[in-house]
């Protein structure tokens, strides 16, 4: 392999996963857009898709592509349920009580799922071909259908935002949450939404990344972390930003090795990550919020 | 209603009052008793109570990785440990000439897989619980950070799952090694690489950056360029790492032979099957721990043809003739009767971190046996003088003052994954029970 093809492979490798970066980040970014909410459960309820995925795949021979229309779905009730169990007492309270209530599903969450799981790790035994380019660059067939539902993803999203009324009245309770109450739209039922499609989109990254790396009850860490990252350089709630952000992250992951030691990686992300907090603290690709 | 409330608040009070007292009750109780039979124990050991049958319950304190990144490594020590301890107690314990009767009870916690739980853990074992003995967590550098403890309280400690060199280079007096060091596991890869073929001459390490598996790939490199060979790349990636693909874009980029390294359990198996799914054509890959699990097969065809070095496995077998014909001493049960007892006790065939976890427990029954007591420095004169031979292998330690208690008895084997899904060992030659594949999908 020349030093172009491992360019190419790692570039390809790296973007591929940072569309599925950027599904976990818009749905961080979402919540955080619409109702001030930083998740501390995000990791976690990442972490429930991977395994809903893994059950569906697993015990009822599911095809994952299929599996993850229902991961979805569930994401979706998940995300209403929590809201309506730990986040909307807190909603209009300092921003601590909210952080304290979502850590504390957080906690919950990976006490369970240790407990029914242990944290040894899952594989999802799927295969598809690999696609050969050249004659030494593969790009395996996972990464790359992981990262086109990413995209399908991204775009139902950005349907659903801008083209139906539930999306338009999210837009508006974000954007002025009592302008909107105001024009009658019921805020309470609208945050609950914006809280299950935050969860929905959690869950599919969750199961994306099922399809592709092996799973364990707290690898959702690892990608909350990388979603806290990616909404930094995407700009707070800003969902497309956090697409973008989750790009550039993936990018870094896929070349920095090229060039230096992997080890170099986290130190690299949240090296920017802090450059970016104090130099452009609306992000790379942000909007100032509100607008 | 106000009044119902106070009352419900002063019931609630009451009762967790009562049961604060009770549980505090039943703390006391239990470590009284414990105490007593620990000072029961160094009085027996002493030789100043009457010989008559003193039954002694001996504290065997040590921390299990019930969460975190080694929990199926260390689960397959602690289930050999727990079976090595119902073994001894149901056959009636350790009979001393002083009519001490010793049996063993297990302490442990979950180390979460981190150093600083370690610490704290062990410290607790080696003061508020009073352990007598103590076994290693899993892992070398979760030893090396329990090793501190144990040293500093006087407590003897056999370590298993722990073979990385340095923990033993400390002046430690106290701390055994059951592993064969880390810088032997990866050399018989590479003699079998040697053997198989003399035209694959360039290798590329890709190591876990963790105290055992830098130790191991170190040591491996530096043997591997006495022998002659291109170390094309030297590579470590984060413990914790799931994702390979840019460490294997580099590794097709420096066109290697054959590919040496890996770390524990969870990323050796996500390398060997993105390996395989990035179709790198490579002729030999020898990784580290993950290999040697039976739940390596899980991933399937990426499984096949890879090797790793073992500690142990059930087809090797050695014998109390065997132990006598090399001046050995000899003590537990068979190989097959491990294996059954295992397979029988936990419906799965046994690993070697299993057989290291029972062989720990043998040694220190071994060593009671000889010391004939259980005092710590009786204990230690017993372990320097071992030279025993289990199932598991041969137990000798080296007694220099700069490398106490490193194993320099026990040889490892290497096994691979034959293209039937099944285990078989291929190095040595003495002792393999299958011929290797090389190339790599052959």
């Amino acid at each position: 392999m020349s030093f172009g093809e491992l360019l190419g492979a790692s570039l390809l490798d790296g973007l591929l996963i940072g569309f599925v970066y950027g599904v976990a980040a818009m749905g961080l970014t979402l919540i955080f857009g619409v109702m001030d909410v930083i998740n501390l459960a995000h990791g976690p309820l990442i972490a429930i898709g991977m395994f809903f995925l893994y059950g569906l795949f697993t015990h009822f021979g599911m095809n994952p592509y299929l599996a993850i229309i229902l991961v979805a779905f569930a994401g979706l009730l998940v995300g209403i349920i929590v809201y309506f169990a730990a986040v909307h007492r807190v909603i209009n309270a300092p921003p601590l009580s909210s952080l304290l209530s979502t850590f504390s599903v957080n906690m919950i969450i990976i006490g369970v799922g240790t407990a029914l799981l242990s944290t040894s790790a899952y594989n999802v035994d799927f295969k598809l071909s690999s696609l050969t380019i050249g004659s030494n660059i593969t790009i395996t067939g996972t990464r790359l259908m992981a990262a086109v539902v990413a995209i399908i993803v991204t775009a139902l999203l950005y349907g659903f935002l801008y083209r139906t009324r539930a999306g338009k009245y999210i837009r508006a309770v974000s954007n002025n949450r009592q302008a909107a109450e105001l024009m009658g739209i019921p805020s309470t039922r609208i945050l609950a939404l914006a809280f299950g499609i935050g969860t929905m989109l959690a869950m599919t990254a969750g199961a994306l990344i099922a399809t592709i790396l092996p799973i364990n009850i707290l690898a959702g860490g690892t990608y909350e972390l990388k979603s806290f990252v990616i909404v930094v350089l995407g700009g707070l709630g800003n969902p497309l930003g956090a697409l973008a952000g989750g790009l550039v992250l993936g990018l870094i992951e896929g070349l920095v090795p090229v060039f230096m030691e992997a080890t170099w990686v986290p130190v690299i992300e949240f090296g920017l990550f802090v450059l970016i907090l104090l130099l452009m603290p609306n992000g790379l690709f942000g909007k100032k919020r509100g607008s | 209603m106000k009044r119902i409330h106070v009352w419900s608040a002063l019931i609630v009070v009451l009762a967790l009052v009562l049961a604060a007292c009770g549980t505090s009750a039943t703390t006391t109780t239990a470590a009284s008793t414990e105490t007593t039979a620990t000072t029961t124990a160094t009085t027996a050991a002493s030789g100043t109570t009457a010989a008559m049958m003193t039954p002694v319950e001996v504290t065997i304190g040590f921390t299990t990785s019930t969460t975190g990144k080694y929990n199926t490594e260390s689960t397959r020590q602690v289930n050999g440990l727990q079976l090595w301890m119902n073994d001894v107690n149901n056959a009636g314990g350790i009979h001393l000439s002083d009519g001490s009767v010793i049996t063993f009870k297990a302490v442990s916690y979950d180390d979460e897989s981190t150093k600083d739980r370690v610490q704290e853990l062990y410290t607790k074992l080696a003061t508020s619980d009073n352990a007598d003995f103590l076994i290693s967590p899993y892992s070398s550098g979760l030893t090396a950070a329990a090793a501190v403890v144990a040293e500093q309280y006087g407590k003897v400690m056999i370590t298993t799952g722990a073979a990385d060199d340095a923990t033993y280079e400390q002046g430690y007096t106290g701390v055994y090694q059951v592993y064969t060091p880390a810088s032997k596991y990866l050399t018989s890869s590479i003699d079998l690489l040697h053997s198989l073929d003399m035209g694959a001459t360039k290798i590329a390490f890709v190591y876990e950056n963790s105290t055992f598996s830098t130790g191991v790939a170190t040591a491996a490199q530096a043997y591997a360029e006495a022998n002659g060979y291109d170390v094309v790349l030297f590579e470590g990636y984060d413990a914790g790492t799931t994702d390979f693909s840019a460490i294997i874009n580099k590794v097709q980029a420096s066109n290697p032979d054959a590919i040496l390294g890996g770390g524990h359990f969870a990323d050796g198996e996500a390398l060997a099957k993105q390996l395989y799914e990035k179709q790198v054509p490579v002729k030999f890959v020898s990784l580290l721990v993950a290999p040697p699990e039976p739940l390596f097969s899980e991933i399937g065809d990426a499984a096949k043809g890879i090797a790793g070095p073992s500690q142990w496995e059930p087809q090797v077998k050695f014998t109390e003739e065997g132990a006598m014909a090399n001046g050995s001493a000899w003590i537990g049960p068979t190989g097959d009767d491990f294996v059954s007892e295992y397979n029988a006790a936990y419906g799965e065939d046994p690993s070697y971190h299993a057989a290291g976890g029972y062989a720990a427990g043998l040694l220190l029954q071994y060593a009671i046996q000889q010391a004939d007591s259980i005092d710590p420095d009786a204990i230690k004169a017993a372990l320097d003088a071992t030279n025993l031979t289990t199932f598991y292998g041969n137990l000798t330690f080296d007694t220099s003052a700069d490398k106490h208690g490193l194993q320099i008895g026990h040889q490892m084997v290497v096994v691979q994954w034959t293209n039937d899904l099944t285990k078989e060992i291929v190095w040595p030659e003495a002792a393999a029970t299958g011929t290797p594949i090389y190339p790599l999908g052959s």
